[in-house]
């Protein structure tokens, strides 16, 4: 008898081993995932969901629930493909005070507000080596705008905005001297500084001005997010290293028990800046636009900025202990609850903003961390979220009072109530996840439905690619209590942060080509009968047309070696979807795409003699192939006249009628 | 009796109304698909005008060596305005004499107008069609690309409908009032 219940006793246990394994992708994904992520070909997606590219420097478009790659927007690195940052249009996008810089880490995004709601005018999107942010039109997936950011290193905490897109923020991960100061680095206590910028964005056209800096003690600002609602005036910034480490970050700048959320009233900062309580400092920073109209950049060396001191300001800035190096820095969407995210820590601290705001009444401070008060932590804590998964990063909202929080070490995201701070649901990333992403979740009005995890790395997620491997998003639906996996897919870059929003947002007034007529280029061809070749010295113009399916003109004669010659090539079509492309042989320097409309230019500096072709590389038509062209590169110095034209016998007697 | 009756009267200024809508709303539609074009193109023609798609149509076109279509080459738009108008101006003159004779002339006269017209369009079409230039990058043997007059053709990878627009229908409406105003004149005079 004994023996047999010892029998049935193991048997249960078995049983009951067999039913905890580990989870897997078999058991995270239930049966119908595959009619929720099916958009039917022809039939479109309910969200544009905009991508960092991390590494690559660029932003990618998604559709979701598909999964589907839309489109990759050129932002900060060059992109022979299009010839953005080659084209002499774009090419002084790329520029800064330290020259053209042709890549950067992209990682934040964030769509411009309205009301605290999304209103489909521009994307923002941060540099984080070389700080700068961008500013993209969501008419034509353009970058229209990058705006360099002085007195900053590592541009993390960016670029995040407030309710009305009245400011986008720049923040400081790396302390360095202000005015580029030389200074021995373990000076850094006295000499190296953060900085909180607070960027203007004109209400009409979107142009960023830097407004004001906030100088901060030396550590490292990481992510940020306005206030809302009651919140409204009000900046939050995670903090770490305030241990001040130069050195093994690692160790050194993990040793206080709590750092600081750093919480900026701008709307006093602003007060200040207009009172003239700031500094004009000398500061060397680039601002580039680009003219939708003449099609050009133009480039401005910017030479100082206003500077304010917390030490002449008072009542500005409030620091707000957070548990073991704060991370993700998030605002609900009633404006009251303030999620930092301790990336060491095993729960997540909820702060109250209307406790704050006594505590900050009542002056129930613990300290001041280089004169700026310090709130003690209790009095500022709504509640803390006990043991809700390790290595808490980021945390988004849906509409109902929920959050969402996703965690890298235990590679998991994790529902939670804001109100109780019970944990709900939990479910697995494959794996590692950094950024997660509702549907407008850092709004006042998340559209929720759905949470995409966006995750670093993939080991067996897709067929191997040798050892580099691609980085991976995740779609959960978040309908109902339970979290559900319903597709995973590689992305481009290392995704970080994220936005979507519901397509009919944006979709029909999407450009869907440039009216020629508006076209403002100085180098433009309006019609054939205008394109013709022009040298001044050793510079040669050539004013050229393309339309299915030819270029004129496309033979060329009369130009050397050593020649800077500019192929201006103005795409005449003027319907849909038929950009023309631009190359010829040997040209060092990429490629052009023509939409519709539009005047690009290519330059070529040949340095040997022959004959070069050139054609259209978009496939453009059923003539596609027969749109071609030579150019004649003669020595230096041979006795060649400049002929030119397309199916013409001779042009020289024209030129020569018109000289 | 030679008088117009009340019917005839009326008629008379319903057709010149008709007739007026012309400039108002064009006469014919043509629209044209294709799998590239999901969204199809069309050609609307006026009294006085072509508009609509005509610069997709004109490059689509020269493939397949078809003249380009351009307003200033269609002396249909100076003479096809100017007699209606005289044929509106004519209707006060019917209004006036207020006489069956002069009536039945009118409705004549507007038949005549159509005809030719009608016969215009298709000549024009059928020269749009088959003037196709010798050194065009395209040749289908055999192939012409004439546009239906009405209804529906299949042309290489298009498919085109021709039909009336509003102005189109305001003018058949016209011929057929009047056909009806000069069956009811004979009745009343005998």
């Amino acid at each position: 008898m004994k023996r047999l219940s010892f029998l049935l006793i193991s048997c249960a246990v078995l049983g009951s081993m067999q039913s905890c394994k580990m989870k897997n992708t078999e058991s995270a994904v239930s049966g119908d995932a595959a009619s929720k992520v099916y958009v039917a070909p022809g039939k479109y997606d309910e969200f544009y969901n905009f991508v960092s590219g991390g590494f690559n420097g660029q932003v990618t478009v998604y559709g979701l629930p598909s999964g589907r790659l839309l489109k990759m927007i050129p932002v900060f690195s060059l992109n022979p493909e299009n010839g953005y940052g080659y084209s002499e249009e774009t090419k002084d996008m790329l520029k800064t005070t330290a020259g053209y810089v042709p890549w950067d880490d992209q990682h934040h995004l964030e769509l411009s507000q309205t009301n605290g709601e999304h209103d489909g005018r521009w994307l923002f999107a941060n540099a984080n080596n070389t700080p700068r942010i961008a500013r993209i039109d969501l008419s034509t997936f353009k970058t229209m705008e990058i705006l360099e950011i002085p007195n900053s290193a590592g541009n993390h905490s960016s670029p995040f905005i407030t309710e009305n897109t009245e400011y986008v923020i720049a923040g400081t991960r790396f302390a360095v001297p202000m005015g580029n100061e030389d200074v021995p680095i373990n000076s850094f206590k006295q000499n190296f500084k953060s900085t909180a910028t607070f960027v203007s964005v004109d209400k009409n056209t979107g142009n960023m001005d830097i407004a004001f800096q906030i100088m901060l003690p030396g550590m490292n600002l990481d992510l940020s997010h306005a206030g809302k609602g009651p919140s409204h005036d009000w900046f939050f910034f995670s903090t770490y290293n305030t241990e001040q480490a130069n050195t093994l970050l690692e160790v050194n700048a993990s040793q206080k028990d709590k750092d600081f959320i750093v919480a900026v009233n701008w709307k006093k900062a602003e007060e200040y800046a207009h009172a003239g309580k700031g500094k004009r400092l000398p500061a060397g920073y680039i601002h580039n636009t680009f003219d939708e109209h003449t099609q050009n950049t133009t480039s401005t060396l910017q030479k100082e900025v206003l500077v304010l001191d917390p030490k002449d300001c008072p009542d500005m800035l409030y620091m707000i202990p957070c548990p073991k190096s704060p991370h993700g820095c998030d605002i609900d969407p009633t404006g009251e609850y303030i999620v930092g995210s301790g990336k060491l820590a095993a729960l997540i601290p909820v702060f109250s903003f209307s406790k704050l705001q006594t505590a900050i009444q009542n002056k129930k401070f613990e300290g001041v961390y280089y004169g700026i008060p310090v709130v003690k932590y209790e009095e500022a804590l709504y509640g803390e979220v006990k043991k809700p998964g390790l290595g808490p990063l980021h945390t988004e909202f849906d509409a109902e009072g929920n959050a969402y929080t996703s965690f890298f070490i235990s590679s998991e995201v994790v529902k939670w109530n804001i109100k109780d701070l019970k944990v709900i649901d939990r479910s697995p990333t494959f794996y590692s996840v950094g950024h997660l992403m509702v549907p407008g979740g850092d709004t006042r009005k998340p559209y929720g439905k759905y949470l995409v995890a966006y995750n670093k790395i993939t080991k067996d997620r897709f067929l191997p690619t040798g050892p580099e491997l691609a980085q991976s998003a995740q779609l959960y639906s978040i309908e109902g209590d339970k979290l559900k996996l319903l597709l995973d897919f590689p992305t481009f870059g290392e995704p970080h942060y994220a936005q979507a929003l519901p397509a009919q947002k944006i979709k029909d007034k999407s450009t869907k080509f440039y009216d020629i007529m508006q076209n403002k280029h100085p180098f433009i061809s309006l019609g054939e009968k205008n394109a013709k070749v022009v040298r001044q010295g050793n510079r040669v113009d050539i004013y050229m047309t393309a339309i299915r399916s030819h270029l004129t003109p496309d033979n060329i004669e009369g130009v050397f070696v050593g020649d800077e010659i500019y192929f201006h090539v103005t795409n005449l079509e003027q319907d849909w979807d038929v950009p023309h492309g631009f190359a010829i042989k040997n040209n060092p320097n990429a490629e052009l795409l023509i939409m519709p409309g539009e005047t690009s230019t290519l330059k070529f500096v040949p340095d040997k003699q022959g004959i070069y072709p050139f054609y259209c590389t978009d496939f453009c038509s059923a003539l596609h192939q027969e749109m071609q062209g030579y150019l004649r590169v003669s020595a230096e110095g041979s006795n060649v006249p400049l002929k030119y034209g397309t199916n013409a016998t001779d042009t020289a007697s024209v030129l020569t009628a018109q000289k | 009796m030679n008088k117009l009756t009340a019917f005839g009267k009326a008629s008379i200024i319903l057709v010149m109304l008709f007739l007026a809508f012309l400039w108002i709303f064009p006469m014919w539609q043509i629209d044209l698909r294709a799998p590239q074009y999901p969204g199809g193109l069309s050609m609307k023609i006026w009294i006085n005008d072509i508009t609509g798609d005509v610069d997709i149509i004109n490059g689509l076109n020269h493939y397949i060596g078809m003249k380009t279509i351009h307003k200033q080459d269609f002396r249909e738009f100076i003479y096809l305005p100017v007699a209606i108008l005289s044929f509106i101006g004519l209707g006060l003159l019917v209004l006036l004499l207020n006489r069956k004779i002069s009536y039945y002339l009118w409705t004549v006269l507007f038949l005549v107008l159509g005809l030719v017209s009608f016969y215009d369009f298709y000549k024009w079409e059928y020269d749009y069609g088959h003037n196709l230039d010798p050194n065009a990058p395209i040749k289908v043997p055999g192939m012409a690309y004439q546009p239906p007059l009405l209804g529906y053709k299949k042309m290489l990878n298009f498919e085109a409908l021709s039909q009336p627009h509003i102005g189109g229908w305001c003018f058949i409406l016209a011929g057929v009032l009047l056909v009806l105003g000069c069956y009811y004149e004979r009745r009343k005079s005998i």
